[in-house]
């Protein structure tokens, strides 16, 4: 778990998390937001039963820098490239999208290649997610002075 | 009688010498304290007769059937779906020929939301998750070669509950097996659905006004049919205790109940219909004392409510492991831990039993997986013993004074929807939700701290190898471009004014209060109409439901 003690510099950034697709298995998602949340970020949620237009657009209007998707219904090779075009789209090429479900390694592979930066699946500890976001933020935030 | 106040200070000297383990947590996993001992002293205010009673007997804590499995073994039950009807069939027959008896049908995402397989909604979900059910041309290829009046079959759908029931029905006519000789269940348990699980597609009252209607439609005309099976896995898989699970379940019990004598049926003419589905953890003796626990409380519950059919009172129940418990790390040992979990269910009475496979938190399992973990339930009937006893842990003063607890915790939650003004309005202000999420941060809270212990997650770990080195289930994305192609087909091949003439019945019987929904739905599948398009019919008559998407 996160410590929510100290505050991380980096916390200030706005990530969106989101359910695309029909999937009710939103279990993983919560728990992401709560440890995000805890962890100083400011989170969205869409809640459940999104489709990739509503999910882009979400992210244009809350003008977030990363989109996590929670995706546990085996449509990620469908919703991943969705969302990623209609960002690119919208103008948001530059958003850090991650991601979190059942998703075999074959998949995770071609993913990364689409421009995924990440894929966390089962068993994952969510301090290792906060640990990637921070490490994340703080590289573009040292980018941006420089 | 013996002196348990001295033993006690026996044990507490004893421990003061050598202390208990420092990293051992003494709490079941929903987080109950646990004593080291217990004693006649924990069991003292039970009475037997009114209590425990004898197998097959008010108030059923040790079983529902007389001779539970000495008379006859639980039903081997694995859930299965993938892909389109043709290749779930194939899986069907599969698992017939390996001794399994009886079927349980997983369907896909469009179907379990009211989707065609071509809807826009439906893209990249086709076949993934389970099988996708588009009409009842689909239903007849899935029960290929199956004599639909020999197997019983479950089938695991909600808000789509009555059409799938519909495409059943109409699928057995095909055979030229009427409907009086159908057996098996669907879920059909909406309130789980707003509490948990999320695939629903309109609010809890139409909801609740289509379940009843199928009460009364499955009374009359498919009277060995499970019309209902009230479910805490799902509310227990989303991360809620033991006691919570149990006790939102039985209050969905009680409320389908109760809305059904409102709604004009005679409680023992459906009644006896009503089944249900737990989860079952790898907390041993928690899980045991739940099923007893579920069984006495619904018994008593239902008698109050003037029952007077014995078979009114009997909660008969499905178990299925825990998926949560599965890991992703050394997926081997899920075939242990279901061993244990698969145990714990038969201690516990289950009437049939679905065993997980040890590569589900990867992927769909594999043929070879789902193979091992039937063989755990028939090593479970056939080597250990364990079923020659009916429920042999009965008097156990641990299990018998975990059995009061889990109970006294269902009653406290009783308590605490009626006081919020009852079920819908406990849904609707978000209760069930906050209380099952609170739950699910606590135990994950547990595990990353190191306080709950996984093997091969947070301790024994051991070398880092690849859980994707496993050979997984592979979906072919192409069978969703067949799957539309099926749909499309049966669209462009049926009669197009009697499907227009089936759907305005459908809705006028939605609209109107005397006609039976369930009934209209049956003529409906009978003429081929796809499950979209009656789902359409509901949606624009009550409206698509959001209000939960985001709690």
């Amino acid at each position: 778990m996160a410590e929510t003690s100290q505050a991380h510099p980096n916390r200030r950034h706005r990530i969106l998390v989101a359910k695309p697709g029909l999937d009710g298995h939103d279990r993983g998602a919560k728990v992401v937001v709560r440890a995000l949340t805890e962890a100083g970020y400011e989170v969205i949620y869409t809640g459940l039963h999104q489709e990739p237009e509503s999910v882009a657009e979400a992210a244009l209007q809350e003008d977030v820098e990363a989109v996590g998707l929670s995706i546990l219904s085996g449509a990620h090779m469908t919703l991943f490239p969705a969302v990623m075009e209609l960002l690119k789209q919208n103008g948001m090429a530059d958003v850090l999208v991650f991601g979190g479900g059942i998703v075999p390694q074959q998949d995770i592979d071609a993913l990364k290649k689409l421009g995924v930066a990440e894929i966390f699946t089962p068993g994952t500890d969510t301090a290792a997610i906060v640990k990637y976001l921070d490490a994340y933020f703080t590289a573009k935030d040292a980018q941006r002075k420089a | 009688m013996p002196d348990f106040e001295s033993a006690k200070a026996a044990y507490e000297k004893a421990i003061a010498k050598t202390p208990e383990r420092k990293d051992a947590l003494f709490k079941t996993l929903s987080g109950g304290e646990v004593k080291p001992l217990y004693t006649p002293a924990d069991t003292q205010g039970d009475d037997y007769q009114k209590d425990l009673g004898f197998p097959g007997e008010f108030p059923y804590t040790r079983g529902v059937h007389t001779t539970m499995y000495r008379g006859r073994l639980w039903t081997m039950r694995q859930f299965a779906g993938f892909g389109t009807s043709t290749e779930t069939n194939k899986r069907f027959h599969y698992l017939l020929e390996h001794g399994q008896t009886g079927l349980s049908v997983a369907f896909d995402f469009p179907t379990l939301m009211g989707y065609d397989s071509d809807h826009n909604r439906s893209r990249g979900e086709v076949g993934r998750c389970g099988v996708a059910i588009d009409s009842v041309d689909d239903m007849s290829d899935l029960f290929d070669g199956i004599p639909m009046d020999q197997v019983s079959t479950s089938m695991t759908i909600n808000g789509p509950a009555a059409m799938l029931f519909a495409f059943y029905i109409a699928a057995a006519e095909r055979q030229g097996v009427s409907s009086e000789k159908l057996r098996g269940t669907i879920q059909n348990d909406i309130l789980k659905e707003y509490h948990a699980q999320n695939s629903w597609l309109i609010g809890p009252e139409p909801s609740i006004r289509i379940i009843t209607d199928i009460f009364k439609y499955a009374a009359k005309s498919v009277p060995q049919w499970n019309t209902i099976s009230i479910s805490g896995y799902h509310i227990r898989e989303a991360g809620s205790t033991a006691g919570q699970e149990l006790a939102f379940t039985l209050a969905d019990g009680l409320c389908y109940l109760d809305e059904g004598v409102k709604a004009g049926l005679e409680i023992d003419d459906f009644a006896p219909r009503l089944s249900f589905f737990f989860d079952v953890h790898i907390d041993f003796f928690e899980e045991i004392a739940k099923f007893r626990a579920a069984r006495r409380i619904w018994a008593r519950e239902v008698k109050k409510r003037g029952a007077k059919d014995p078979k009114s009172m009997l909660l008969r129940t499905h178990a299925q492991t825990a998926g949560v418990s599965l890991t992703a790390q050394q997926p081997e040992n899920n075939i242990v831990r279901t061993a244990f979990e698969a145990l714990a269910a038969v201690l516990g009475g289950t009437q049939s039993l679905h065993t997980n496979s040890y590569d589900e938190a990867l992927a769909l399992p594999s043929e070879k997986a789902v193979q091992i973990a039937l063989r755990t339930q028939q090593i479970v009937a056939h080597e250990t013993g364990v079923p020659n006893v009916i429920d042999p842990l009965g008097g156990s003063y641990f299990v018998e004074a975990l059995t009061d607890r889990i109970e006294a915790e269902a009653y406290e939650y009783f308590k605490r929807i009626e006081e919020l003004g009852g079920m819908f309005a406990a849904i609707d202000s978000g209760f069930f939700r906050r209380e099952i999420a609170k739950s699910s941060f606590m135990q994950q809270r547990e595990i990353e701290t190191g306080r709950r212990k996984i093997v091969g997650v947070n301790c024994f770990d051991g070398e880092h190898e690849d859980p994707h080195a496993q050979p997984l289930l592979y979906i072919d994305p192409k069978l969703e471009e067949e799957q539309k192609r099926r749909v499309q087909r049966t669209r462009a091949t049926r009669d197009a004014l009697k499907v227009e003439a089936a759907l305005r019945k459908l809705e006028e019987a939605c609209r109107g209060k005397d006609q039976n929904v369930m009934a209209a739905l049956v003529d409906c599948a009978r003429v081929r109409v796809t499950q979209g398009e009656m789902c359409d019919v509901c949606r624009k008559v009550w409206g698509e439901y959001r209000k939960l998407a985001a709690v």
